[in-house]
């Protein structure tokens, strides 16, 4: 393990940005200060240059084991180091379902193998998914599963979510809520509004996901327990959310970058890549996304990173998969969108793509100071680039991002003290 | 000027839409006089690629395109070979080797025919997509209008029905307000499209709202599924309180014409009187619609790069 010294940079800090210099050395940061002049193996000249902890994205799709023609925990954590994550989570809808130790475990170990970012799987919460039995949460804890959750398959019986809620508790484990009211969607594939009337494509009610956040948030008050509401995209799932959270319900919430920079009027070219689920929504619903992030009704930013066969998405819209790579454009959206805009601080873009899913989820990371682990990620906030989806190291070149300008490159992502990415 | 392909008429200019309705006139004369062996597309092919069952439609531009000396090959893929067999993109490049001119495309999904379009050379008319459009069925409609009226400028269009599953009245929205006619609408709620007011429709609040004053009442189909699927309770309701007979065309102005896509449900969208009335064009919109798909296959060929023939 080598000893970096990160030089002339300015450090991105829960209070603010300062001008420091960070010594990285058997995996910690060592020393942060002004001038550190320790002798290290690799010195990265940083000025001009912002440095971040490294970010972390609760809220991925690896695709292994199963559907590694779509995906894979190799390609994943490439696409991911380069987007300048450290650590993701990933979602247990793979082949078979992560729902038992097993195939936890075996996650970790191949993550390992790999050794870029630092990957944690999510559990089923549901045995198969089915939304019928508990699946074995404490042994999947054990074998390393950070949280639980049936993302993608909505939990549909109430009494099910509610027994989750309290035995994940048991085991300081939180659930992860993908909340969809199927009947309601009921073969939706855009949002329902104008632009699906004019499109002539089936809408999504947005009360479809809006009915499942409230029944969570519902459960967890009656409950007292804690629940995370998955991507939420609407302007009424904000609402709910905030007013839980004035009234004290121990609800946490996420979005996405799509959530925040297009509206729904990109489906008029029918082109797949825009699919996603819950959709791209209307201008309010964008409006209020953003302000759900500025006031923190919505603690993190997730990529909701979905990889798809382009044999997946080339082929009639409704009949194209859902979802949307999104792990290597993030970091760029986020800033430019949020940051040069004026609805977040840098240090409010680091908390909601860095500290509170570290909070939420109880993982290392998230800060930098002295004694915490060398997670880092260093952006270069000034250069202007235009997204291109052959440039991605996932193997998902789905995208509706291809040609956008962008601003904030990421320039290295460092894991426990190790160079894994130099851009 | 009409480009490669005719994907729908939200996209379509009056220009391109007048162009169109000024040629049928043309082709509607040779019809009724019988010349049925026409030179103008000799040398082309025309394919059909169905993914629907549709009789009219597809019967329509086939001989739309015989009258006019084009061959013409049919191609029917049932809906379950749409997840099933091969690509749409697939089957467009397929239909591109063998040399087509135009490809006639009727899908279940909307989007369908933008999708082939992008991907091949061939000019893609729209056939009827899914929810979204169907072009040739509005242009046949401002036909039969205008043979009527003289011009559609000025008209007031009721259009009663399922509007939200109706291509047919999507294309006809927006063709009928680039031309200037009002577009009333009418239907159940839960048949109600969302956004549909800026579109540029009205929304009739009753039966009689829609009608009043109406040169032109026409009903779309009313589907079975549709009543499967608990939108509306039964027929029999449906037509009591949202169906047309004889009593409430009297609101619509005394000079108006009943127009219906078909195939109609008898004693559903409209009652026996009122589609067997003098004043009403559905058998002629049948004619018309061979006329108007003459017009549109002649028009495309004659744009396609390349493709001037002499006339």
């Amino acid at each position: 393990m080598s000893n970096i010294l990160i030089k002339n940079g300015t450090v991105v800090l829960a209070d603010g940005c300062a001008a420091c210099d960070l010594y990285l050395k058997d995996g910690k940061i060592v020393r942060m200060a002004k001038a550190v002049q320790e002798k290290a193996d690799r010195v990265i000249d940083a000025t001009g240059l912002y440095v971040f902890p490294g970010l972390i994205d609760m809220h991925v799709h690896l695709r292994e084991p199963g559907f590694e023609y779509k995906e894979d925990i190799a390609s994943g954590s490439a696409a991911a180091v380069r987007g300048g994550f450290t650590q993701i989570c990933c979602m247990p809808n793979t082949q078979p379902v992560c729902d038992n130790a097993a195939v936890v475990g075996y996650i970790v170990a191949r993550a390992k193998e790999v050794g870029l970012c630092k990957v944690r799987p999510i559990g089923a919460i549901t045995k198969g998914s089915q939304g019928e039995q508990l699946a074995e949460i404490g042994k999947m804890k054990d074998a390393g599963a950070v949280a639980i959750s049936d993302d993608g398959k909505p939990v549909v019986s109430a009494r099910i979510m509610r027994l989750a809620m309290e035995y994940a508790s048991d085991f300081g484990m939180i659930c992860l809520s993908h909340c969809e009211d199927k009947d309601l969607v009921d073969g939706g594939v855009v949002n329902e509004g104008y632009n699906s009337t004019l499109a002539g494509l089936k809408g999504i009610p947005r009360a479809a996901e809006e009915i499942m956040i409230a029944r969570e948030i519902l459960l967890a008050e009656t409950l007292n327990k804690r629940v995370h509401i998955c991507h939420v995209s609407t302007k009424g799932g904000v609402q709910l959310i905030r007013e839980a959270k004035a009234r004290g319900v121990r609800v946490t919430a996420e979005t996405c970058p799509h959530y925040f920079t297009l509206i729904d009027d990109v489906i008029m070219s029918y082109d797949a890549n825009t699919k996603v689920n819950p959709p791209i929504r209307e201008r309010e619903d964008v409006e209020a996304i953003k302000l759900g992030l500025q006031d923190g009704t919505l603690d993190c930013i997730v990529t909701d990173h979905a990889p798809h066969h382009r044999d997946e998405k080339e082929v009639e819209y409704n009949l194209a998969a859902f979802g949307i790579s999104g792990i290597e454009t993030s970091f760029s959206l986020s800033y430019t969108n949020l940051v040069k805009t004026g609805v977040l601080t840098l240090e409010q873009l680091a908390e909601r793509m860095s500290a509170n899913p570290a909070s939420i989820l109880g993982l290392g990371g998230g800060a930098l100071r002295e004694g915490a682990v060398a997670d880092i990620m260093i952006a270069d906030l000034g250069e202007e680039y235009s997204i291109d989806s052959k440039q991605f190291v996932s193997k998902g070149k789905n995208t509706p991002f291809d040609g956008m300008r962008v601003y904030g490159k990421v320039k290295y992502t460092i894991v426990d003290g190790d160079i894994k990415y130099e851009g | 000027m009409l480009g490669k392909d005719l994907l729908g008429l939200y996209d379509a200019s009056a220009e391109d839409i007048t162009d169109i309705l000024d040629t049928a006139v043309g082709m509607k004369k040779l019809l009724t006089q019988n010349l049925k062996k026409l030179p103008h597309l000799q040398g082309r092919t025309v394919t059909t690629l169905f993914y629907e069952n549709s009789t009219r439609t597809r019967c329509s531009f086939e001989l739309a395109a015989k009258y006019l000396g084009a061959g013409t090959v049919n191609i029917s893929a049932s809906s379950s070979s749409v997840q099933k067999g091969e690509t749409l993109i697939d089957t467009g490049y397929t239909l591109d080797a063998m040399k087509n001119d135009v490809i006639v495309i009727r899908h279940p999904m909307g989007g369908a025919p933008h999708l082939l379009a992008k991907h091949v050379k061939a000019s893609v008319v729209n056939g009827g997509d899914g929810m979204n459009e169907h072009p040739t069925q509005a242009l046949l409609d401002f036909y039969t209008m205008r043979e009527k009226f003289g011009a559609i400028k000025g008209l007031k269009v009721a259009i009663l029905g399922d509007i939200k599953h109706s291509r047919v009245a999507k294309s006809n929205l927006f063709g009928l307000t680039k031309l200037g006619a009002e577009v009333v609408m009418y239907s159940p709620a839960t048949l109600m499209p969302q956004g549909i007011e800026r579109l540029g429709a009205k929304v009739a609040k009753s039966r009689e709202e829609a009608l009043s004053g109406a040169n032109v009442v026409m009903g779309l189909r009313i589907q079975l599924e549709r009543m499967h699927g608990g939108l509306f309770p039964s027929l029999a309701e449906y037509a009591q309180y949202y169906g047309v007979s004889e009593e409430h065309l009297k609101y619509a102005d005394s000079d108006c014409i009943v127009m219906h896509p078909g195939p109609v449900n008898r004693g559903v969208e409209f009652t026996s009187d009122v589609i067997d009335a003098e004043n009403s064009k559905i058998t002629e919109q049948v004619l018309n619609g061979v006329a108007v798909r003459m017009a549109l296959l002649f028009l495309l060929v004659k744009n396609r790069q390349g493709g001037e023939k002499s006339e």
